[in-house]
């Protein structure tokens, strides 16, 4: 299939350009941030019946794994609210550049931490206290205030978005993912950009800012750090920035030789595979230990789970693709046969979050009439009850994603295999015991 | 061509792994009662088979706070007070796996208070493990990429 240039329709590129149209979803975005922060602090202590962990739990995560991210990439980043203050005050303006810039510090962001080992750790501290970041109305409105206010802060002492590139939880694995998406930002034409004088793409414009994440297009060829905020097509002076809709996991025959972006792939795998036996299992202890955060169950969860991520997983699959020379070609090599476990890893995400959400779905009406638990009825749908949805297709659903997300991963290794110049076999085989533990927990 | 063939008799052989009719051993259904303990957030025992056919009842015992029982593809629920047993008799007419979960809401972890209800074998799990297996036979046996 080849790409199809979406900026070529005139209605679809002039949606772009114009900075109206993603001001309004901003606002929403933000307004709704907002309030589920304000939910979480001062609304209903029961999550079910709370505005901030059934529409930022159940009703946005569902959005963003089953919809935003396979199909759009960073599509969320594009409209995400919590850079927002943090950039409007960086920039001294909400629309177009002002005359006059404030002056905040500007720092560049540190080299040695241009990488995603902080998301990654910052994914992790979520995802070990998830039981009750999950469960917890307070916390949730807690951690979603921590990152509006980290945000802001980072703004003020380093360039762009800092937060959204190097510190987001969500950012990182959202990244990692969008390498399968089927749509891009990418240049026209290579000799445009480089004789472009001044690069404003990168750099800014009197059109608009120069690129929020700290990427210069005319260098893009995968969707991972690009935040799709579209900035560099309002300031090319050519028209040479095209929104592309593509194949599938296109980005993925180029594989990644980075470690960060590697045990990004195990941490997600791994956290997707831990929650469907802690959370979606029958096993209650394992629950009780994920909860009691502090007691010495859970801080032998905490040890379990990061040895499975951090150990077990990655020394398995180390045993897959050994051939050992030396440590640089072995990294190497371990780093780009890991691209495998991205589309198994997305897929394991959406099985997880299939039985999650089609269980839960129904709290949204309850909490829209009733979002801090007031005993409020806006819609007059504050009384509807608790019943869980399609659970006749849960399995088939389940099935068919994890299988897809096999086949979806052996071929990736494949080719993966094949630049490292070894047998995909092992690392197939890897994926389909993966698949098989998954299978197992969910069914 | 080979190539549309191969992928039409994979998909087919996957058509069959699937959904092909299985011999199901024959038990004489029984009656079957069980006692269920509730607690926050876990049920003792949470994991139970029987067969297909039974008459199944469940006893359950709430030993903190009010505790539901709903069991998922049946449709059918009870809920126990404190200290108090309500009774769920219903018949296992449904082969397979199904998640039962607490249907009241509970404390902070109520969404994930599960348990697990197996009816005979669970035969989509061991059809789903050999569509993987089937997939990966079939991926081994695509032309892969050129190096």
């Amino acid at each position: 299939m080849a790409k199809i240039e979406l900026t070529r329709n005139r209605f679809i590129k002039n949606l772009l350009m114009n900075r109206y149209p993603q001001l309004a979803v901003f606002f929403v975005m933000l307004v709704g941030y907002i309030f589920a922060i304000h939910a979480g602090l001062i609304g209903t202590p029961v999550g079910s019946h709370n505005f901030s962990i059934v529409f930022v739990w159940i009703a946005w995560w569902a959005i963003l794994i089953l919809i935003a991210v396979p199909f759009f990439g960073r599509g969320w980043c594009a409209v995400c609210p919590i850079p927002l203050p943090a950039e409007w005050l960086q920039r001294g303006a909400v629309l177009a550049p002002p005359e006059k810039k404030p002056r905040w510090l500007n720092l560049r962001w540190p080299k040695a931490l241009r990488n995603i080992w902080l998301q990654n750790i910052s994914f992790l501290l979520l995802a070990l206290f998830s039981s009750v970041l999950l469960t917890t109305p307070n916390i949730t409105g807690i951690a979603l205030a921590v990152m509006l206010f980290g945000a802001i802060g980072l703004s003020t002492i380093f360039e762009r978005r800092a937060f959204c590139r190097y510190l987001c939880p969500v950012g990182g694995f959202i990244g990692i993912y969008a390498q399968t998406a089927p749509i891009e930002l990418r240049i026209k034409d290579k000799q445009v950009c480089a004789s472009c004088v001044g690069k404003p793409c990168y750099n800014g414009s009197a059109a608009g800012y120069g690129c929020p994440w700290d990427v210069f297009p005319g260098g893009l060829t995968k969707n991972t750090y690009c935040g799709l905020c579209m900035e560099c097509i309002r300031t090319c002076p050519h028209d040479n920035i095209a929104l592309n809709v593509r194949p599938f996991s296109a980005d993925l025959a180029k594989p990644s030789a980075r470690m960060d972006e590697s045990f990004k792939a195990f941490i997600m795998l791994g956290s997707a595979m831990i929650y469907a036996g802690v959370l979606l299992g029958p096993w209650g202890a394992l629950k009780a230990a994920a909860y009691n955060v502090g007691t010495s169950a859970w801080f032998l969860y905490a040890i379990l789970f990061l040895a499975i991520i951090f150990i077990i997983m990655p020394a398995l699959f180390a045993l897959c693709v050994t051939r050992f020379e030396n440590l640089d070609i072995f990294r190497k090599r371990f780093a780009t046969l890991s691209t495998a476990l991205i589309p198994l890893g997305l897929m394991a995400w959406v099985a997880f979050s299939l039985s999650f959400v089609l269980t839960n779905a129904s709290y949204i009406l309850a909490s829209l009439s009733d979002p801090l638990g007031l005993g409020w009825n806006l819609f007059g749908t504050a009384q509807t009850a608790w019943q869980p949805m399609f659970t006749s297709i849960l399995a088939p659903g389940q099935t068919l994603a994890l299988v897809g997300g096999l086949i979806w991963s052996a071929r990736t290794g494949q080719k993966a295999a094949n630049e490292a110049n070894i047998s995909p076999v092992p690392v197939i085989v890897y994926c389909l015991a993966l698949t098989f533990v998954m299978l197992w927990l969910l069914l | 061509m080979r190539f549309s063939f191969s992928l039409l008799l994979f998909v087919m052989a996957g058509l069959v792994v699937a959904f092909a009719p299985l011999p199901v051993q024959s038990i004489a259904p029984r009656e079957r009662i069980f006692r269920i303990d509730a607690r926050q957030y876990a049920y003792s025992p949470s994991e139970i088979h029987v067969n297909a056919g039974d008459t199944v009842t469940f006893e359950l015992v709430s030993t903190d706070v009010v505790h539901g029982l709903y069991i998922d593809g049946y449709d059918v629920s009870v809920e126990a007070d404190p200290g108090q047993t309500a009774t769920l008799t219903f018949t296992t007419n449904k082969p397979g796996s199904f998640r039962f979960r607490c249907n009241v809401t509970c404390g902070a972890m109520h969404p994930f208070m599960i348990g697990k209800l197996t009816v005979g074998t669970n035969l989509w799990l061991y059809r789903a493990f050999g569509l993987a297996g089937l997939a990966v036979i079939g991926v081994l046996m695509w032309p892969g990429p050129k190096a």
